[in-house]
């Protein structure tokens, strides 16, 4: 009855359809004067079909997605994998070539902030061009304005013209106009890499309240525990395709182990983590209180003889940030070797001063000279600690507190 | 069709705040500030003055004060079309960053690019009421069609300017094209002369619609006289059809240009 209630009230903002958009690589003709040959040549060979002519490429390959109203999805992958032309194929700069796309309600872009900024037009003068650009009415802004203003702190340098602006103020008078902008829907291309952590801090809870007020955010991010913080929703990319879709958690573990599965498997070494089992002194766990000793026995088999050994160990949090690390070079001072056919087992003990959460543990195999790596686990485990204090946060400092 | 223009007019203020931009960007940081809004329609009036003058030397008649007037009367709607097309073709290359990144109407820069001209136009339309009053040029009723010819001309203007930019988007060459076209224009069209001097040739040099727009001008202005309608009606009707045929292939070419840039 509730979840019938709830679907109803789940309403679709955008989706993408089986939605492809085909590149050319290399260039175009750029002048007339090419296009003549070019031309006479087309009109000998006639036309081919929908497949992919020679230097084309898809830049987006039957990409389908539903977002919800007040939804953040997140959209990751490496470098070139369509994350941006998703971007542009959403906000209407691009056509796809092929698929539908619906798209309910006004859409704002924060795309590279400074792309509407003119360097010879003060900073008051910016806003104004800037979040018409944006799609606010004048008034809208001239409401606005000393909120604006006051967001990016910029203080008496608005009637500086903004060539003469640090690269950082120019970036927080970016943001601060875009973060004024109500929109129903709006993507987010990677800028919250901008300005110092202050800004970066505050921009990240005007999001945070955005979404809030039922906007929903379209965010593509390279920083990982970014998007694992804002988003619920996550989409993983790779060469136009959609590798993963789930919660944000599980879609950035899915990219950060190919990450690592693709390193690994360029060594076809013999060599690799034959189990990893985390676990209390008194057997199996997955659930500890906070103190408690844990042990991590890690098994390497390998088919040919090695030396200069390492295996590190690494502890995430929830949002996939790096709390702890250590390795046997570090604790042992010394590297290991293994022979063929022989199975070794290291074994490191843990104090698990941690505060209430779930971790991730993770462990590689590799040459510790070389940072060659030849094998990786990650999460090897996923673990839930439970703290009997009231305390907030990723370590457990036994607090304790007076009032006189 | 009128979609589009539906869609033209929800961002009006993005169109008033290019607008502004290119006009505050030409006259920030120059010198001469506003003088630039006539100095070119100047120089093409004296160049114009002078050819008259060489004209009245062969033709042993003496200039006249209302032959510089005519000549002014043409040439600051010429500077007006020139500079448009010129500004407007390379309206969409030189907003490389937003064609890319933002969507709005990109017809926008264009028709941004033609009202800043407009802008100009204007301030040296003041400068024209000056120099008409020295020449003692006087007042007639035929002044109301004035209006209606610089609105032709800026629906056509507006058109070639729309088409000329998203040319140069796809073929870098076409704005070196422009070049060479306004050069050569200046002399194909009635600007330093009357077409009537062409005898029965007149008639080819005002299928150029700009050239019946700036007899009209001249004989409603100048000359106190009525201007030709069966003409008019002509500029008008390929005004209207270049602006409309223009804003067609612009609509259709549009999604293409973050690609193509």
């Amino acid at each position: 009855m509730r979840k019938g209630f709830e679907d109803a009230m789940a309403q679709i903002v955008l989706e993408m359809d089986h939605v492809s958009k085909k590149f050319k690589k290399g260039e175009y003709h750029d002048s007339l004067r090419d296009l003549i040959p070019a031309f006479s040549r087309k009109a000998l060979k006639g036309f081919s079909g929908d497949t992919l002519k020679r230097n084309e490429f898809w830049a987006l390959r039957d990409v389908s997605f539903r977002v919800n109203k007040g939804e953040a999805l997140g959209i990751i992958g490496s470098n070139g994998a369509g994350k941006s032309t998703i971007l542009r194929v959403l906000s209407g700069i691009m056509k796809p070539t092929e698929g539908k796309l619906l798209v309910a309600g006004k859409l704002s872009a924060l795309i590279e902030i400074s792309a509407g900024f003119h360097p010879d037009l003060t900073g008051r003068e910016n806003v104004f061009l800037y979040g018409t650009i944006l799609g606010m009415r004048k008034e809208q802004i001239k409401e606005r304005f000393d909120r604006i203003v006051e967001f990016s702190g910029l203080g008496d340098f608005i009637d500086t013209p903004v060539k003469r602006y640090s690269s950082g103020m120019y970036a927080r008078l970016g943001f601060s106009v875009a973060a004024h902008v109500d929109p129903d829907i709006l993507l987010v291309d990677e800028v919250l890499s901008v300005g110092d952590y202050v800004f970066q801090n505050k921009c990240a809870e005007r999001m945070k309240s955005v979404l809030k007020e039922g906007v929903t955010i379209i965010f593509v991010s390279h920083n990982l525990r970014a998007v694992v913080e804002m988003c619920n929703r996550c989409i993983l990319l790779d060469h136009g395709r959609i590798l993963a879709h789930g919660t944000a958690a599980e879609v950035v573990q899915e990219h950060l182990n190919r990450g690592q599965t693709e390193a690994a498997l360029r060594d076809q070494s013999g060599i690799s983590i034959a189990s990893a089992v985390f676990r209390a002194r008194n057997g199996g766990a997955a659930q500890f209180e906070s103190g408690e000793k844990a042990i991590f026995d890690i098994d390497i088999t390998a088919n040919k003889t090695y030396e200069q050994l390492s295996v590190a160990i690494t502890m995430t949090d929830s949002s996939m940030y790096k709390v702890f690390e250590t390795s046997t070079e570090l604790l042992t001072s010394s590297s290991f070797s293994i022979k063929e056919g022989e199975t070794k087992r290291i074994t490191f003990e843990l104090n698990l001063h941690l505060g209430q959460g779930t971790y991730h543990l993770n462990c590689y195999l590799g040459q510790h000279a070389t940072e060659q790596l030849y094998d990786a686990l990650s999460p090897a485990a996923t673990i839930y600690v439970k703290s009997c204090r009231d305390i907030l946060g990723v370590v457990n400092l036994y607090p304790a507190a007076t009032v006189e | 069709m009128i979609e589009f223009f539906r869609e033209l007019n929800q961002h009006r203020d993005l169109l008033y705040m290019i607008t502004w931009r290119d006009i505050r960007i030409k006259y920030k940081q120059s010198v001469m500030g506003i003088m630039w809004a006539v100095l070119m329609p100047m120089l093409i009036t004296s160049a114009g003055v002078l050819v008259k003058y060489g004209l009245s030397l062969f033709s042993h008649k003496p200039l006249d004060v209302s032959d510089i007037a005519t000549v002014s009367v043409k040439a600051i709607p010429w500077a007006f079309f020139a500079a448009s097309l010129r500004f407007s073709t390379y309206s969409l290359i030189s907003n490389v960053s937003l064609v890319t990144k933002i969507y709005f109407p990109r017809a926008i820069f264009p028709i941004a690019a033609v009202l800043s001209q407009l802008f100009d136009f204007c301030i040296a339309s003041v400068l024209l009421i000056i120099i008409l009053g020295i020449a003692r040029i006087g007042l007639s009723a035929y002044l109301l069609w004035v209006p209606i010819l610089v609105g032709l001309l800026g629906l056509f203007t507006t058109g070639v300017s729309v088409l000329l930019s998203a040319a140069n988007l796809f073929y870098r060459d076409v704005k070196y094209l422009v070049e060479v076209f306004l050069t050569f224009a200046i002399f194909v069209t009635p600007v330093f002369y009357d077409a009537s001097l062409f005898g029965k040739w007149a008639n080819l040099l005002l299928l150029n619609p700009v050239a019946p727009i700036l007899e009209a001008l001249n004989s409603c202005v100048v000359l106190h006289k009525a201007p030709d309608i069966e003409w008019i009606s002509y500029a008008g009707g390929v005004s209207l059809f270049v602006f409309a045929f223009s804003f067609a292939i612009f609509r259709k070419v549009e999604p293409l240009f973050a690609e193509r840039i």
